[in-house]
């Protein structure tokens, strides 16, 4: 990452914030890089996949494409809710595929600078940080920072962590 | 440059494939009809064009080896060297040291051994191979004979700047306008030629003026110039007999890049030379029809714009669905729009569909060739007769097609037709016939082999079939059960191994390959007067016809090949083998059976296989009984992938949108076979009917499976 923030400064079109998409679940705030999130869709039919993990949903059928859909309420292992009309797919890219990741509600654009952007703290070993890259601070709010790659595709990540090895 | 030429080399080794298999097409068509000199001619364009292209790529080896095969070429077209079946011979070998040459510079593969040998055979058959290298040996080779000339042309050749790039020689060109008649005058004009700083050595700055004295029409005139008159400005004009020098004063100032070599500028080069000359003939930059017919789309392109049309069809569907919900006054308006919108989406969606397809002559044309190889090794005399090469298909499964065909021929050859002399003895024409005929029927596209030798020995293949243990000796069967063994893994009745075939791999190749397709194949067979085997393929992989049943409310979809038949259950035809799952007794038959719902872990409306249906399929030669609620149609589908998105699932072959925009999943024939000796575990337990998804035990060894590729928890 720093890397990165290093050749954009050095190239000159430095912003010092990224731009993230904030979402609910559970009440709590989460946030997803924006250049990642694809489009927003509202909560459509969803065709279980046979013998699938329970927080993989099923799939659904965007524009003739496949997609399949994770429930990021299963994946953080939180009790499932009832699907209602703030219920949202947020389409998210992942390398060549494309994912869904159903959440409660879409909330905002956030602007976060990357100084206020901290490491995730550890809570213990009952809370699965793996998927956060960050926490980022926005006035008095707190968001956690979601890491898509390691949501969805595992073999993307083998990928990265052998180039930055 | 380098790099840049780097990028057209595909296309460059895809081009020359087919200007070889051209090339060897007429020379096999040459074989029989030697004086044909419109065959003479295409084979000189192939060769010429590949002596031109590799030129320009810097494959030098192709281009010296070609220009030898040109020049006996262009020797034979002339008349002077007669078309015999040797030279034919030696064609062909030649064809064959170019595909070795150009696999040596495709990848590296090593050089043709007999190279030399060749090149020596062409420049002996050719005569007078030290003579053929300058254009005025050329000259003195065609003695004045031509010289009553009835006309004169006056003709103005200024090539394009990157005419030498392209691989053309313009002293070739000028040699081709000797051999046409007396040249009378020829003029350089080098007024181009840059100061030595600013030359560009691969550029061409000459420009020449030629009278020609000759009885040949102006179109054989032209003719010389096909090759180049896209790039170059060529001026032919006839003159009356006035004797008139001609020298090119100023050529229009042509500026130094090659870029103003474009069509646009092929103006004539001198329009006042003969004002009484009759009106000049410019050859416009025309396109040739025949080269120009197509081009190379990349195949993604073409995917896309599938996915696209295929998008449109179900948006459209989903439009009609809703309408026909509504009530108003101007339904019926509406509804008419709509209708007509649905024939040209239709039309839209099969056009799009049809760019993929290419007519089976690619794979066709190069089986005239290995059979009059093998025949020659097998000392047969064999004749093909190919029809219906124009039938298209996709270019996917044509690619594939190659192989199954090329082992159904190889059969034929080997052990279909029978030796000259065995077969005069049972009363036929020595020479056998191989027929390869394609044709469309019912939506599918059938392709036959055929020979009109032995045909199949039936008790052999029984006695076989009954020594490797694939049939009981007492089996009774019926011809078409007799002859679908010898697809089985092993199978050769081949009394001993030939080079050609008969080492028992092959035909279960053949259907395994078409199985692959989604096709089929069967055999028709008649003692002492041939077999036919029926390839029957669908049109395209991407569409499936499929059979849709139900489970559990929702739609899965059963390729309708797959399918023997179907039917409910009488209580007491499913039975319990112990540790070996369950089977259910098909006409006094016990076949495997799955539960579907158990195999996905689904909840079933008919748990009660009394209550359900039984669909009994087939894969491989096996039956798979499998049970689903119900049968709710037969329809096209349109096939798309699980592991773009997702990752491959057991038992699914993809999934497909229905015309509600619901995704339906394609289930897999040869995926549930494993799903049935895998998962099946003794009899139900009274819970499964209420075994949902939500109630489901967690961590199967799909699910971990599932859960290592969508993500990584610690």
């Amino acid at each position: 990452m720093a890397g990165i923030a290093d050749i954009d400064h050095a190239v000159g079109f430095a912003t010092d914030s990224d731009q993230f998409l904030t979402f609910t679940i559970q009440g709590e705030e989460y946030g997803i890089e924006i250049l990642r999130v694809q489009e927003i869709k509202g909560f459509s039919k969803i065709r279980p996949i046979p013998n699938a993990p329970a927080y993989v949903k099923g799939v659904m059928n965007l524009r003739g494409t496949v997609v399949p859909i994770v429930d990021l309420r299963a994946r953080f292992g939180m009790c499932e809710a009832e699907y209602n009309q703030f219920t949202v797919i947020i389409v998210v890219s992942v390398g060549t595929r494309v994912v869904g990741l159903l959440v409660d509600a879409v909330s905002d654009v956030l602007n976060i600078n990357r100084q206020q952007i901290e490491e995730t703290p550890e809570m213990g070993s009952d809370t699965d940080t793996t998927f956060f890259c960050g926490m980022g601070k926005v006035g008095e709010k707190l968001v956690l920072l979601l890491n898509v790659d390691r949501l969805v595709g595992a073999e993307r990540l083998e990928a990265l962590e052998q180039v930055s090895a | 440059m380098q790099i840049d030429m780097q990028r057209f080399h595909a296309a460059f080794f895809d081009e020359m494939a087919e200007h070889l298999a051209t090339m060897e097409e007429s020379l096999l068509s040459l074989e029989r009809s030697p004086d044909d000199h419109e065959l003479l001619g295409s084979i000189f364009r192939a060769a010429h064009s590949i002596k031109g292209a590799s030129g320009t790529f810097g494959f030098s080896q192709i281009a010296g080896f070609t220009h030898h095969l040109e020049s006996l070429l262009d020797r034979m077209r002339d008349g002077q060297v007669r078309t015999g079946s040797d030279l034919v011979a030696l064609l062909l070998r030649s064809a064959d040291v170019l595909s070795v040459l150009l696999g040596a510079a495709k990848d590296g593969a090593p050089l043709p051994a007999d190279l030399e040998e060749v090149v020596q055979a062409l420049e002996r058959a050719q005569g007078a191979a030290n003579q053929a290298a300058e254009p005025p040996a050329a000259v003195e080779h065609h003695p004045v004979g031509h010289v009553p000339a009835s006309r004169e042309y006056q003709i103005t050749f200024a090539p394009g700047a990157d005419l030498l790039r392209h691989g053309m020689d313009p002293l070739l060109l000028l040699r081709d306008l000797a051999q046409l008649g007396e040249l009378a005058a020829v003029s350089v004009d080098t007024t181009r030629v840059p100061h030595l700083a600013d030359l560009v050595p691969d550029e061409c700055y000459f420009a020449w003026t030629v009278r020609l004295k000759t009885d040949k029409p102006l179109e054989e005139v032209q003719g010389v110039f096909i090759f180049v008159e896209d790039s170059s400005q060529v001026t032919i004009q006839q003159e009356s007999s006035t004797l008139q020098t001609t020298s090119q004063g100023d050529a229009p100032g042509r500026g130094d890049r090659p870029a103003s070599a474009s069509p646009s500028d092929a103006r004539p080069v001198t329009q006042s030379a003969a004002s009484d000359a009759s009106p000049a003939r410019t050859m416009p930059a025309k396109s040739r029809t025949s080269e120009c017919s197509s081009i190379r789309v990349s195949v993604e392109k073409v995917d896309d714009l599938i996915n696209l049309v295929g998008e449109l069809v179900i948006a459209q569907s989903m439009i009609n669905e809703v309408l026909g919900q509504l009530a108003s006054d101007n339904l019926p308006t509406v509804q008419e729009a709509l209708s007509a919108m649905n024939r040209s989406t239709r039309d839209l969606q099969e056009r799009v569909m049809s760019v993929r397809m290419i007519p089976l002559a690619s794979v066709f044309r190069r089986f005239p060739r290995l059979v009059h190889d093998l025949a020659a090794d097998l000392g047969k005399q064999i004749s093909v007769e190919i029809s219906g090469e124009d039938t298209e298909l996709d270019k996917q499964m044509t690619e594939q097609l190659g192989d199954p065909l090329t082992h159904l021929i190889r059969n034929a050859v080997d052990h279909g037709i029978e030796l000259p002399a065995d077969r005069l003895q049972a009363g036929k024409a020595a020479q056998g016939t191989i027929g390869l005929r394609a044709y469309h029927e019912g939506g599918n596209v059938v392709i036959e082999v055929s020979d009109n030798g032995r045909g199949l020995d039936r008790e052999r293949i029984r006695q076989k079939a009954v020594a490797l243990g694939l049939a009981a000796p007492d089996e009774q069967l019926n011809d078409e059960q007799v002859y679908s063994l010898i697809f089985a893994p092993g199978f050769s009745t081949a009394q001993r191994v030939t080079d050609v075939s008969g080492r028992g791999v092959g035909m279960d190749v053949v259907k395994r390959n078409l199985e692959a397709l989604n096709g089929s194949v069967s055999i028709a067979s008649t003692p002492g007067q041939g077999s036919t085997f029926r390839l029957r393929l669908p049109l395209t992989m991407a569409i499936l016809d499929g059979l849709s049943v139900g489970l559990n409310g929702e739609i899965y979809i059963l390729p309708l090949l797959s399918v023997v038949e179907s039917f409910r259950p009488k209580s007491g035809d499913v039975k319990t083998v112990a540790g070996r799952g369950e089977v259910i007794v098909v006409r006094g038959k016990p076949v495997p059976m799955l539960r579907l719902h158990r195999a996905f872990h689904t909840a079933a409306r008919a748990a009660d296989p009394t209550q359900g249906l039984i669909v009994i399929l087939e894969h491989q030669g096996k039956h798979l009984g499998l049970l689903v609620d119900e049968l709710l149609g037969q329809m096209q589908v349109v096939m798309k992938s699980l592991e773009a998105n997702y990752q491959k699932v057991e038992g699914l072959s993809g999934a497909t949108i229905l015309g509600d925009g619901q995704v339906a999943f394609i289930l897999d024939v040869p995926g549930l076979a494993r799903l049935a000796r895998s998962t099946e575990s003794g009899p139900a337990g009274p819970a499964e009917c209420s075994h949902t998804q939500s109630l489901r035990q967690p961590e199967t060894t799909e699910e971990r499976q599932a859960v290592a590729i969508v993500g990584s928890p610690r």
